[in-house]
């Protein structure tokens, strides 16, 4: 049961603290410190995308005037089989280096062999041309059939998945869960699809390129500023790739321009601290655009093989799924998460599900909004609402009667609690653009999609100032308006002011760990931590009260931001105010880590026109339909599932990597690789479901990655029921498109 | 010794003051903004000119200034996000943006905040379509354009006087 059943803040829509600084230009992001007598780093990068490194001269460089440090991939650790964290967010430490810097092998194109550092940056990139490396060029592989072909170039010749003999391959893991036995469940099936359908790489596409500044000093001490989803994570991947200890170093996270899961690792920060230690200087980094499409991790590409049995009365009785994933030069880990989740909407007693990966020569994979799922979820969603159309049902009749409910298990095995799939499903149904006509010459389709949502580490401080303010610091970078829903919580609890809160992204020396922000989970754990430290001030200010009145704290009630016991009250601000004589500052830190999970669910139904001579596809109405448990600030709620449904779209419709045979991308930059653009848009409708989460005081789950889910299979329907042609594989680009028409 | 320095003085106004600079032939307006003159609201998403986090004003003409030399300013008037407010007061733009959530990261916004400033001087009364057009050099990979669209629509009103 949630302790707070009348919301008074919660669920309002103030004007985010951090907003003034972002509209008037103030607000600082990874690019805008300068350090005083700062440098600039500048990053040699491979023309090749597979090839060993016979050598690296840098005496050139070094002697040019104005040059004062440079490095190679030997100035950082060797790695052996650490990992950096665990569970979900876990990675090996020999998976992160080489993004940092190649060791000996080059395995992607523009991948990082050597740095400078120097006076200015027109300098740094000039003594970066004047770095010598010579290299043993090998056949590059970018595709993962190819990849997985019997005379194809091997990455890795130590690396083998768990369960294959000791022979050199390019998978990079292989995961198969099963339950019931699917086999045997297809032959009750009357109707049974088996398809192929996929997606290509792409990437986040957050404006902000990767920037950082370091300093370091004599006594080994190093700070950090960049822009990160995660500061403690920069830490702690800073110290395992350099080897300084991590109590050595003090990082600071800039505002941030957009990750989506891509600032979850680093790749400058290493390279600025190894430079300003040599140098002595401050050294700044800012990654060029090209770069940032070229050599940090994109979301993987992926071939997804569905088969689905139902009955004739539309009962989904066998599942049997299998997901192909680019896992780039190195193991990013996408496979496990399409094998564990892919049916997760549906009530499934006999299914398999396999993921698999494999090493090619593009960057190593890494976090995309819902990472994984969205490739999965083309292919199982797709095949639902063919199935649907095979047995002759609506596709929301369809999936309301195998969604999963409170009870249900998915391939991980433990019962969802109390989830919102079906109440979602029901407003699609009834929503206004499902029951409007479909316009002519355009097709509408629908999909759902699904997030795990989980808590993980975090902390925060709670400080009362004397005037009866507060400072809220966490340790979570605000990607989308966090800062504001902290507030709220913390507004909620005191029953003071939003205005009177001021909370603040603090540095790692400043507040206990916190996780990245990410997996949606910064509202719900880091607002419980919040949650958790307004409930202790009330608690303390109570028992203050109390012994003022000399009467048991457990007499005194808090509401409307006072302490009441009788006809006596003492309020917020009085008790900030005689802290100091009451028994002291009044501080409280808390730090948890929250091992449930939130399910996240959501429904899409978006209607597309198709210009059959040109092929474009225009979206002339979307509404993106989730259950958000409890919106705090209701429009970063809504602002997340627009931004999630048009990342979508662009996935769907435009957003590719594209290869050439060497392995250089062709498409480094926003004018090739196409993101959506106001003019291609209609209004994005959000719907906000709210089915509370019981095991949060507020009812709060996370939001942010479930958006991206749905939109590619709705939008692959959509485009289906307005040209006739049933495309399988994404981006539905104009060519495309085209090209279909033509050979219907 | 280093290299001697190669640099031009160029006076310009900027965001109202007479402002006098020193830059390198081949230096672009954003970086100047930013590094000389510490005008860090002008970010700087692609330096190609694809993405408009770096749009400003130039007499009046709204550019990226990535792709502008410093030293074509000369005797010219600048605006950037900075010169938005007047004084304590917000622009519309920038209060509707706020007001609608219109923003969540917020690197494109300095840039919005000037296009959409620029469009509602050009166009008091703009359409949906016009202002989606308008702003389509304006790349946010966070909303989904929709509030920014609404923001600014709705500006549009409050500039005009019509209550919202």
């Amino acid at each position: 049961m949630n302790a707070y059943q009348e919301f008074k803040m919660i669920g309002s829509r103030p004007v985010r603290p951090d907003g003034l600084d972002k509209v008037t230009g103030r607000a600082r992001y990874g690019a805008d410190l300068n350090m005083q007598g700062q440098i600039y780093g500048h990053v040699v990068r491979s023309p090749h995308a597979h090839a060993v490194i016979t050598s690296i001269d840098c005496s050139k460089a070094l002697a040019m005037d104005g040059v004062l440090a440079v490095m190679t991939g030997d100035d950082l650790v060797k790695p052996g089989n650490e990992m950096l964290g665990s569970g979900e967010g876990a990675m090996a430490l020999k998976d992160v280096v080489p993004m940092v810097m190649s060791q000996g092998k080059v395995l992607f194109h523009a991948q990082a062999v050597a740095a400078v550092a120097a006076t200015s940056p027109e300098l740094a990139a000039e003594a970066a041309r004047a770095v010598e490396v010579t290299y043993d060029v090998l056949p590059a592989v970018t595709d993962v059939h190819k990849a997985l072909a019997a005379d194809a170039p091997i990455l890795h010749n130590d690396r083998f998945p768990d369960g294959y003999p000791e022979e050199p391959t390019n998978l990079a893991t292989h995961i198969s869960l099963t339950v019931g036995d699917p086999d045997s469940a297809f032959d009750k099936a009357d109707v049974v699809i088996e398809q192929t359908y996929s997606v290509p790489m792409c990437h986040q596409g957050y404006i902000e390129p990767h920037a950082c500044a370091a300093r370091a000093d004599a006594a080994g001490r190093v700070e950090l500023w960049c822009c990160t989803q995660g500061h403690f994570t920069v830490r702690h991947y800073t110290a395992a790739v350099t080897g300084i200890d991590m109590g050595k170093i003090k990082v600071t996270a800039s505002e941030i321009g957009g990750g989506f899961g891509g600032k979850t690792t680093v790749y400058l920060e290493p390279l600025a601290v190894v430079l300003a230690q040599k140098s002595g200087r401050p050294v700044k980094m800012v990654m060029d655009r090209g770069d940032v499409f070229r050599a940090t991790g994109p979301a993987p590409g992926a071939e997804t093989k569905v088969k689905l049995g139902a009955t004739r009365d539309g009962k989904l009785v066998a599942a049997d799924v299998e997901c192909l994933m680019d896992s780039g030069a190195y193991n990013g880990n996408p496979a496990g998460i399409p094998a564990f989740m892919a049916t997760a909407c549906y009530k499934l007693t006999d299914a398999r599900s396999t993921g698999r990966s494999v090493y090619t020569n593009k960057p190593k994979i890494h976090a995309y909004r819902a990472p994984s799922i969205p490739q999965v979820t083309l292919g199982f969603e797709l095949a639902i609402t063919e199935l649907a159309a095979e047995v002759g049902m609506d596709p929301i009749e369809f999936r309301l009667l195998n969604a999963v409910e409170e009870g249900d298990a998915n391939m991980m095995g433990a019962p969802y609690n109390r989830i919102g799939l079906r109440e979602c499903l029901e407003v699609a149904r009834n929503h206004d653009h499902y029951k409007s006509a479909v316009a002519d010459g355009a097709g509408r389709g629908m999909a759902m999609g699904y997030w795990i949502n989980a808590g993980m580490q975090s902390s925060a401080t709670l400080n009362v100032i004397a005037d009866g303010h507060v400072s809220i610091l966490t340790g979570s970078p605000d990607i989308g308006g966090s800062r504001a829903s902290m507030a709220l919580m913390a507004s909620e609890v005191l029953g003071i002011p939003f205005e009177h809160i001021h909370p603040q992204v603090a540095a790692t020396d400043a507040v206990g760990h916190c996780d990245v922000t990410g997996g949606s989970r910064t509202t719900l754990a880091t607002g419980q931590a919040v949650i958790q430290a307004a409930e202790q001030c009330v608690a303390e200010m109570c028992r203050r009260a109390a012994a003022e009145w000399e009467v048991e704290p457990g007499v005194v009630a808090w509401s409307q931001g006072a302490a009441h016991y009788g006809d006596q009250s003492l309020t917020f601000e009085e008790l900030a105010s005689r802290a100091g004589a009451m028994g002291g500052p009044l501080t409280f830190s808390t730090s948890l880590t929250s091992t449930s999970t939130a399910p996240g669910f959501g429904v899409h139904i978006c209607d597309a026109e198709v210009d059959k001579e040109t092929g474009r596809t225009t979206i002339t109405r979307y509404t993106a339909i989730q259950d958000a448990g409890k919106a705090i600030h209701p429009d970063y709620v809504e602002g997340q599932l627009q931004g999630g449904a048009v990342q979508g779209i662009g996935w769907a419709l435009n957003e590719e990597y594209l290869y050439n045979e060497e392995g250089a991308l062709e498409n480094p930059g926003f004018l090739d690789y196409r993101i959506p653009v106001a003019s291609d848009l209609p209004f994005i409708d959000a719907v906000i479901v709210e089915v509370p989460n019981p095991l949060h005081p507020f009812g709060v789950k996370g939001v942010g990655e479930v958006p991206i889910v749905p939109p590619m299979p709705a939008i692959a329907e959509a485009v289906y029921q307005s040209t006739g042609v049933r495309f399988r594989d994404l981006p539905l680009n104009p060519p495309k498109i085209v090209a279909a028409l033509l050979d219907n | 010794m280093n290299k001697p320095l190669n640099k031009m003085a160029v006076q310009a106004i900027i965001n109202g003051e007479s402002t006098a600079f020193l830059c390198s032939p081949g230096q672009v307006l954003a970086e100047v903004l930013r590094d000389e003159l510490e005008l860090i609201g002008t970010k700087i998403g692609c330096n190609t000119g694809d993405c408009g986090a770096c749009s400003v004003l130039v007499d009046d003409r709204l550019v990226c200034s990535c792709l502008v030399l410093a030293a074509e300013v000369e005797g010219k008037s600048v605006q950037t996000v900075e010169g938005v407010a007047n004084g304590g007061e917000l622009h519309p733009v920038q209060q509707k943006l706020l007001e609608h959530g219109g923003l969540q990261c917020g690197i494109c916004t300095p840039g919005v905040v000037i296009a959409a400033k620029a469009l509602l001087e050009h166009n008091p009364d703009p359409t949906e379509e016009q202002a989606r057009y308008w702003l389509a050099g304006n790349l946010c990979r966070c909303t989904g354009y929709d509030k920014i669209i609404r923001a600014v629509l709705d500006a549009a009103k409050t500039m005009r006087g019509e209550a919202a």
